[in-house]
C-alpha cells in the first residue's frame, strides 16, 4: 500500500533535470571545441570519468546505493562545468586532480548531493588556481594552428610533435593580459585592448563561447530550470561595479562588456550561480546572492591578486547563503505585512 | 616616541569605548535564563517514579544539575529524553545501561476492583494523588491521572493492581517516518 | 465584474475530471448493510441513543451530539440495528471506530418531517436545526455546520464551487442538477450570517455547472464568479483570497474577517434540512478511476466502500483505493467501512493513472516547492528540519500553516513525499505538546502531593497545640471553681466540652482557609504561617470558652458570689487572669515550638522552596510567638482589670 499523502506526481527527476542542464552546455562546447581546439573535448572526457570514478568509490567507502547516485547525473554536471572552466589544453593530471577534489572535497564529504554548501566546480576550481596558478593561466590560443592529434598529444604526454611551436598552443588570456600589462604600467587599458588577442570585442574567440552559454542559460530559463533572479542580479553586480570605474578612468578599467564577454562571467551566470543547492533559495535572497557574486568578482578581478575570479566570488556568497535565507525569508501567506485587500 | 604614545592613547581609548559598548550591552540585553535545575525538570517526564534513584523527578533534576548523577537514568523518558538531556548540558548522548532498567511502552494502572480490599497502600504510595479510595472501600485509578509509574505495584498486599499500555486510537494516532527504500550495496 | 485576486503558486495537474461527469447523478439500490461510524465529523463523535435490536425508521436519530463541536447521526433508511462496536473505518490510520451497523428492511419509510421556518427563526435555533439534522461540510473536512453560521453581520459569504482536485466532480454534478436547492441553501446561509455579499466561485473548466448557477441565481444579488483553474484554489483559504483578496492567516478564523465559506454540497445539505426536514441521510459520491461505470452516484452514508465500488464495476477488488482526490486524499486502508459524510470521492488506483512514485532523490533545493507552494512557505526548509526532527524550527518557520495541499509534492523533481513529512513532524510535535501538557499536570499533582503531605503534618502540630489549650481551658475551669458545688463541676465539664467543640471549629475555619492558600501551591514557609495562625485562633478559641466557663461558673454560683467579698473576687479574678495568661503563653511557645519544627521538616524537603529562607523563618516564628504571648499577656491584664473594675462598681 502507498504510504505517500500526495498519489500524483509530476514526471520530472533529478536525472531529467540534469540531463537538461548538460543539453544547455552543448552549445557552449560546440563553440568552444571550434575555437580552441578538440582538446576541450578530451577535458570533458576525462572529467566525466573522474567524476563518476571517484563518485562511486565514494559512495562505495559510505555504503551507499552507488547506482540512483550516478543516475542523477549531479556528477556529471559538476565535471562538465569544471572542464569548461579550466584551460582547454592543460595538462590532464590537472583536470583529473581538479574533478578529484571537486566531486570528494567538494561534495561527497559533506553528504554528497543537496548536502555541499559549497558549489563543487568552483571548489575544483580554486584549488587548481591557488595551487598551479602559472599552469592555470596558460589558457589555449583562439583558432589555434594546431592539428587535434597534436593536441590530444600535448595535453596527455605534455610534449608536441616536432616543428610546432609553443606559442600555437598556449597563451595568456585576455584577463591576463589586461592584468600583467596595467600592473607594468606604461600602457593605457584602451592601448592594451588594440592588441589581437583581444579581439574585436574584448576576447578574440571567447567573445563566442561566452554567447553561448548565454544561449545556454536562457533555454534554462525558458525550460523554468533556472530562476531568472540570480543571473540577472550577477550580471548587474557585474554593471555596478564595472560601469562607474570605467566612466571614470577609461584608461585603467576595462569596459562593463570586457568584463561580460571575458573569463567565466557569462557561463557563471546561467550555469554555476544558478546551483540551487549551494545558491539562496528565497527570492530576496536569490538576488542580494547573485548581486553580490557579480559585484566580488569584477572586484576581485579588478584590484585582486588573480585574473579570473568567478570560483572566489561564488565560494565567498555560498558562505553567506545560510546567513541570506535566515534574513530573507519571504512572508508567509496572511501574515503580517500581508496583502489585505 | 610621539607615534608610540599616539598608538598608546589610541588603544587605551578604544578598549575604553569598547568596554563601556560591552559593558552597556551586557545591561542592556540581559538575558534572564531560567535555573538549570527548571529546565532540566523541565524535560523530565515528571512520572515521579523514582526508578533514576530519587524520590521524584525534580531531586533527580537537582542531582543532574549538581554534576552528582548521569543523564541516563530515566527509563520512561526514554532516549529521546537523553538525548535533550545531552543537548541541553552540552555533553554526548549516553545510552541506558546495559543492567539497568530500560524504557517501556507508556501504560497505566488498573486495580482490579473484584480483589482490592481497601487498604490504602496504593494511594499512600502514588506520587500524584491519582488513586481515589478510602479504608475497606474499594480503590480505582484516575487513568488521565497516572503517570505509569508502577510505584503502586508493590504495596498492595492481593496484588491486584496490573499495568496496562497505552492503546492507539484516533486521538493519539500518529503519521510515520516516511519510509525511505535503501537498496544494500553488495559487498 | 469585480477584479480577481491570485494565489502565490498553485500548480495544473491533469484534470481526469471526463471520466465521471458524461453521465447524471446514479442513484443505487440500498446496500445489505450500512456502517454508519459515530464519528462523522471534525470533534467529539456522536452518542448512541438506540439499542441493537431496535427498528428504525428512515431518518431517526441514531446518536445525538456530544458537545457543541459535534453532529447528530441518523438512520439513512428504516430498518435494524444489529450492532453497535468498533468497525474498520475511512481513516489512514485503519484503526476501527465504534459504528452503528443497520440492516435496511427495504421499505425506506420515512418518520415524519419537519421543516424549520427559517426566516422566522432566529440564528439559534437555526443552528440548533442544523446540529440535529447533523449536516457538516461536504467539501472533506466535515466540519459541523452549524458552527459556521454562528457569526453575524458578515461582509462575504464564499460559496465554494471551485473543486480543484483532479478526478472529483461530485460538486459540479450537483450545480449542474440540482442548482436550485444550493441557491435555498445560499439564502438561508445568507440570511443567518446577514451577508452583505455572497460571491459563488467555480473553476472556469466546469462551464455547465457555471451556466446552471447563473440560471439559479436570476434574479438574486448573488453573484457567479469563473475562476481560472489551478490547483488549489477550492481550498477555502485561496477561494477567499481569490474572491475577495482577503488572506486568512493560520490560527484566525475568517469570520473574523468578515467572510465564510461554504461548500455548494453543503448548502445543499442546509436546504435539505430546513426546507424538508431531511436530516443528511445521503451524499453524491464520485467514484472513478479503474472502475468500469465511472460516475457520480447519490450514497446513503454508511454504505460499504468495497459495495459501492462493486456497483461501480471496480476492474480489480484488490487495488488500492482513494478516498478523497488524487493530492490530499487518503489511501483507504479497508473498503469494509462505511461511507462517512467527509467522502467525496473514490478512486480505484490503476497503474496507468497512478505510476508509482520513484524512488526519494536527494533534495536539491531547486526551489520550485517554494514557487508551487500556496501558502508561501519555503517547503525544503520545512522538509530538511522535519527530516532530521529539529521540529522547533520546522515550527518556526510556520509548519502548522501547512495546508497539506500536496502542491510541493507534486513538482518535486527528487520525487520526495514531502507533505507525508510535514505530516509527520505534525504529529510527533502534537504528541510532544500533549506529552509536555501530561507532565505538567503530573509535576502539579506531585507538588500538590508534597504540599498536603506537609499541609497534614503542620495540622497534626496545630491540634497538638490547641489540645494544650483545651487543657488549659480545662484548668482554668477547674481554678474558677474551687469551691464549686457538684452542679458547678458538671457544668464545668459541659464547659469543658464546649471549649473542645469552640477549639474544633476554630481548626475547621483554619483549615477552611487553608484550603484557598493549598491551590495555590504553596510552600513549606506558608504551611509554617499557617499552622501558626490555626494554633492562635485556636488559643484564641480556647481563651474565649475558658472565660466564658469562669463566668459560667460564677454564675453557677450566685450565692458564693453574692457573698464574696469584692477583694476576694478581685483577687481570684486576678489570680485567674494571671494562670490563663502564662496558661496561653505556655501554649503560644509551644506552638510557635511546633510550627518552627514544621518549618525545619519543610526546609528540609529540597523540593520547598524555603531552604534559603530556613533561618529567617524560625526568627520570624519565636518573633511572632514572643508577640502573641505578649498580646495573650495584654489581654489576660485587660480581662483582669475589667474583672476589677466590675468587682468594684457594686
Amino acid at each position: 500500500m502507498s504510504i505517500h499523502a500526495t498519489h500524483i506526481a509530476r514526471p520530472v527527476t533529478v536525472s531529467r533535470v540534469m540531463l537538461k542542464v548538460l543539453a544547455a552546455l552543448l552549445p557552449g562546447i560546440a563553440v568552444s571545441a571550434y575555437c580552441f581546439g578538440p582538446g576541450v573535448l578530451l577535458q570533458l572526457l576525462l572529467a566525466t570519468v573522474t567524476a563518476l570514478g571517484a563518485e562511486a568509490a565514494v559512495l562505495r567507502l559510505r555504503q551507499r546505493p552507488v547506482t540512483p547516485a550516478l543516475a542523477d547525473l549531479s556528477a556529471v554536471v559538476t565535471a562538465w562545468l569544471l572542464a569548461l572552466s579550466m584551460p582547454p589544453l592543460g595538462a590532464w593530471w590537472m583536470i583529473v586532480l581538479a574533478t578529484l577534489f571537486a566531486i570528494v572535497l567538494g561534495k561527497q564529504v559533506y553528504g554528497g548531493l543537496g548536502h555541499n554548501p559549497f558549489n563543487p566546480a568552483m571548489v575544483g576550481f580554486a584549488v587548481m588556481i591557488v595551487s598551479f596558478p602559472a599552469q592555470m593561466a596558460a589558457w589555449g590560443t583562439p583558432l589555434t594552428t594546431l592539428d587535434a592529434a597534436a593536441q590530444l598529444q600535448w595535453i596527455v604526454t605534455h610534449t608536441l610533435p616536432a616543428g610546432s611551436n609553443l606559442d600555437a598552443i598556449s597563451s595568456a588570456t585576455p584577463l591576463d593580459v589586461l592584468k600583467t600589462g596595467l600592473l607594468q604600467g606604461g600602457q593605457t587599458a584602451g592601448q592594451l585592448l588594440q592588441q589581437p588577442r583581444f579581439g574585436h570585442w574584448g576576447n578574440a574567440g571567447g567573445e563566442w563561447v561566452a554567447l553561448a552559454w548565454a544561449l545556454g542559460g536562457l533555454w534554462l530559463w525558458q525550460q523554468k530550470l533556472i530562476p531568472w533572479r540570480t543571473p540577472l542580479a550577477m550580471l548587474a553586480g557585474v554593471l555596478a561595479v564595472s560601469l562607474p570605474l570605467w566612466l571614470w578612468q577609461p584608461a585603467h578599467y576595462a569596459s562593463p562588456l570586457f568584463h561580460l564577454l571575458n573569463g567565466a562571467t557569462l557561463l557563471a551566470a546561467g550555469f554555476i550561480v544558478t546551483d540551487p543547492v549551494s545558491g539562496s533559495t528565497t527570492p530576496l535572497g536569490r538576488l542580494i546572492f547573485g548581486f553580490l557574486v557579480g559585484v566580488l568578482m569584477v572586484v576581485i578581478r579588478v584590484f585582486g591578486g588573480f585574473p579570473d575570479a568567478v570560483a572566489f566570488a561564488v565560494l565567498i556568497m555560498n558562505m553567506a547563503v545560510p546567513f541570506i535565507d535566515q534574513t530573507t525569508q519571504p512572508r508567509v501567506f496572511g501574515r503580517k505585512g500581508g496583502r489585505h485587500a | 616616541m610621539t607615534t608610540l604614545l599616539y598608538a598608546l592613547l589610541v588603544m587605551v581609548a578604544l578598549a575604553l569605548l569598547l568596554g563601556a559598548i560591552l559593558g552597556y550591552a551586557s545591561v542592556r540585553f540581559k538575558v534572564d535564563a531560567d535555573p538549570l535545575v527548571d529546565k532540566i525538570d523541565d524535560i523530565l517526564p515528571q512520572t515521579q517514579c523514582g526508578q533514576c534513584g530519587h524520590p521524584g523527578c525534580r531531586p533527580y533534576a537537582e542531582a543532574i544539575a549538581s554534576g552528582d548523577e548521569d543523564i541516563n537514568k530515566c527509563p520512561p523518558g526514554g532516549e529521546d529524553g537523553i538525548r535533550k538531556l545531552a543537548e541541553l548540558l552540552g555533553v554526548d548522548f549516553k545510552p541506558f545501561d546495559a543492567g539497568a532498567a530500560q524504557p517501556k511502552p507508556k501504560a497505566v494502572a488498573l486495580i482490579d476492583e473484584a480483589t482490592c480490599i481497601g487498604c490504602t497502600l496504593c494511594i499512600q504510595a502514588c506520587p500524584v494523588d491519582a488513586i481515589l479510595g478510602s479504608a475497606k472501600q474499594m480503590h480505582t485509578i484516575i487513568a488521565s491521572e497516572c503517570t505509569g509509574c508502577e510505584l503502586c505495584l508493590p504495596p498492595c498486599p492481593v496484588d491486584c493492581i496490573r499495568m496496562i499500555p497505552h492503546g492507539t486510537d484516533l486521538t493519539n494516532w500518529k503519521w510515520r517516518y516516511p519510509t525511505i527504500p535503501i537498496k544494500a550495496v553488495k559487498p | 465584474m469585480s477584479r480577481l485576486y491570485d494565489f502565490h503558486g498553485g500548480i495544473h495537474p491533469p484534470q481526469h475530471k471526463d471520466a465521471a461527469t458524461g453521465s447524471p447523478i446514479q442513484a443505487l439500490p440500498l446496500p445489505p448493510l450500512l456502517h454508519i461510524a459515530l464519528a462523522q465529523s471534525v470533534g467529539n463523535a456522536a452518542r448512541p441513543t438506540v439499542a441493537v435490536g431496535q427498528h428504525v425508521r428512515k431518518g431517526e436519530t441514531l446518536a445525538e451530539p456530544d458537545g457543541r463541536l459535534s453532529a447528530a447521526v441518523h438512520a439513512p433508511t428504516s430498518g435494524t440495528i444489529t450492532a453497535i462496536g468498533p468497525h474498520p473505518f475511512a481513516h489512514p490510520s485503519g484503526l476501527p471506530v465504534d459504528t452503528l451497523t443497520l440492516q435496511p428492511d427495504g421499505l425506506d419509510e420515512w418518520q415524519p418531517r419537519q421543516p424549520l421556518d427559517w426566516q422566522q427563526a432566529d440564528g439559534t435555533a437555526l443552528r440548533k436545526h442544523l446540529q440535529a439534522m447533523g449536516v457538516v461540510g461536504l467539501g472533506g473536512a466535515a466540519f459541523p455546520t452549524h458552527l459556521k453560521l454562528a457569526a453575524g453581520q458578515l461582509a462575504t459569504l464564499v460559496v465554494n464551487g471551485a473543486e480543484c482536485e483532479p478526478f472529483i466532480s461530485c460538486d459540479d454534478l450537483l450545480m449542474r442538477e440540482r442548482a436550485t436547492s444550493i441557491v435555498d441553501g445560499i439564502r438561508i446561509a445568507a440570511h443567518a450570517l446577514q451577508a452583505g455579499e455572497v460571491l459563488i466561485g467555480i473553476e472556469d473548466n466546469k462551464p455547465q455547472a457555471i451556466a446552471a448557477m447563473q440560471a439559479a441565481c436570476a434574479g438574486t444579488a448573488y453573484r457567479v464568479v469563473s475562476i481560472p483553474t489551478k490547483y488549489p484554489s477550492g481550498g477555502a483559504k485561496q477561494l477567499i483570497r481569490i474572491l475577495t483578496g482577503i488572506e486568512v492567516p493560520h490560527g484566525t478564523r475568517a469570520t473574523d474577517l468578515g467572510v465564510q465559506c461554504l461548500n455548494v454540497g453543503t448548502l445543499y445539505a442546509i436546504a435539505r434540512a430546513v426546507l424538508h426536514g431531511e436530516p443528511l441521510l445521503s451524499r453524491i459520491v464520485t467514484v472513478t478511476g479503474a472502475v468500469t461505470r465511472a460516475a457520480n452516484y447519490e450514497v446513503a452514508i454508511g454504505t460499504p466502500l468495497a459495495w459501492l465500488l462493486q456497483q461501480a464495476g471496480i476492474s480489480d477488488p484488490g487495488t488500492d483505493v482513494i478516498m478523497g482526490g488524487p493530492m490530499m486524499g487518503i489511501t483507504l486502508p479497508d473498503l469494509a467501512a462505511g461511507l462517512p459524510k467527509a467522502g467525496n470521492c473514490l478512486i480505484a488506483k490503476s497503474a496507468a493513472l497512478f505510476p508509482p512514485r520513484p524512488a526519494e532523490q536527494a533534495c536539491i533545493r531547486c526551489g520550485d516547492c517554494a514557487s508551487a507552494c500556496p501558502a508561501e512557505l519555503q517547503p525544503m526548509d520545512l522538509f530538511w528540519f522535519a527530516k532530521s526532527r529539529q521540529f522547533g524550527k520546522a515550527q518556526e518557520r510556520h509548519l502548522f500553516d501547512c495546508i497539506e495541499c500536496g502542491a510541493c509534492s507534486y513538482v518535486c523533481p527528487s520525487q520526495i513525499p514531502l507533505v507525508d513529512y510535514y505530516r509527520f513532524a505534525k504529529s510527533e510535535i502534537w504528541t510532544a505538546e500533549r506529552d509536555k501538557k501530561n507532565a505538567t499536570l503530573a509535576r502539579q499533582r506531585h507538588e500538590f502531593r508534597q504540599f498536603r503531605i506537609e499541609r497534614d503534618k503542620s495540622e497534626k502540630a496545630a491540634r497538638i497545640a490547641a489540645r494544650a489549650a483545651e487543657q488549659a481551658a480545662k484548668l482554668a475551669t477547674q481554678a474558677a471553681t474551687p469551691v464549686a458545688a457538684s452542679t458547678a463541676a458538671a457544668s464545668g465539664m459541659d464547659d469543658a466540652k464546649k471549649a473542645a467543640i469552640a477549639a474544633a471549629l476554630a481548626r475547621a475555619a483554619a483549615q477552611k482557609e487553608a484550603k484557598p492558600l493549598s491551590e495555590q501551591h504553596t510552600s513549606g514557609l506558608d504551611d509554617a504561617k499557617q499552622a501558626a495562625i490555626q494554633a492562635a485562633m485556636a488559643r484564641a478559641a480556647a481563651r474565649k470558652a475558658a472565660a466564658e466557663a469562669a463566668k459560667a461558673g460564677d454564675a453557677a454560683n450566685p450565692d458564693r458570689a453574692a457573698t464574696a467579698t469584692p477583694a476576694q473576687t478581685g483577687m481570684d479574678d486576678a489570680k485567674r487572669a494571671a494562670i490563663e495568661a502564662a496558661m496561653a503563653r505556655a501554649a503560644a511557645r509551644k506552638a510557635a515550638a511546633q510550627s518552627a519544627q514544621a518549618d525545619n521538616t519543610a526546609a528540609a524537603n529540597p523540593d520547598s522552596a524555603a531552604t534559603a529562607t530556613t533561618s529567617q523563618t524560625g526568627i520570624d516564628d519565636a518573633k511572632r510567638a514572643a508577640i502573641e504571648a505578649a498580646m495573650a499577656r495584654a489581654a489576660a491584664r485587660k480581662a483582669a482589670a475589667a474583672e476589677a473594675k466590675k468587682d468594684a462598681a457594686p
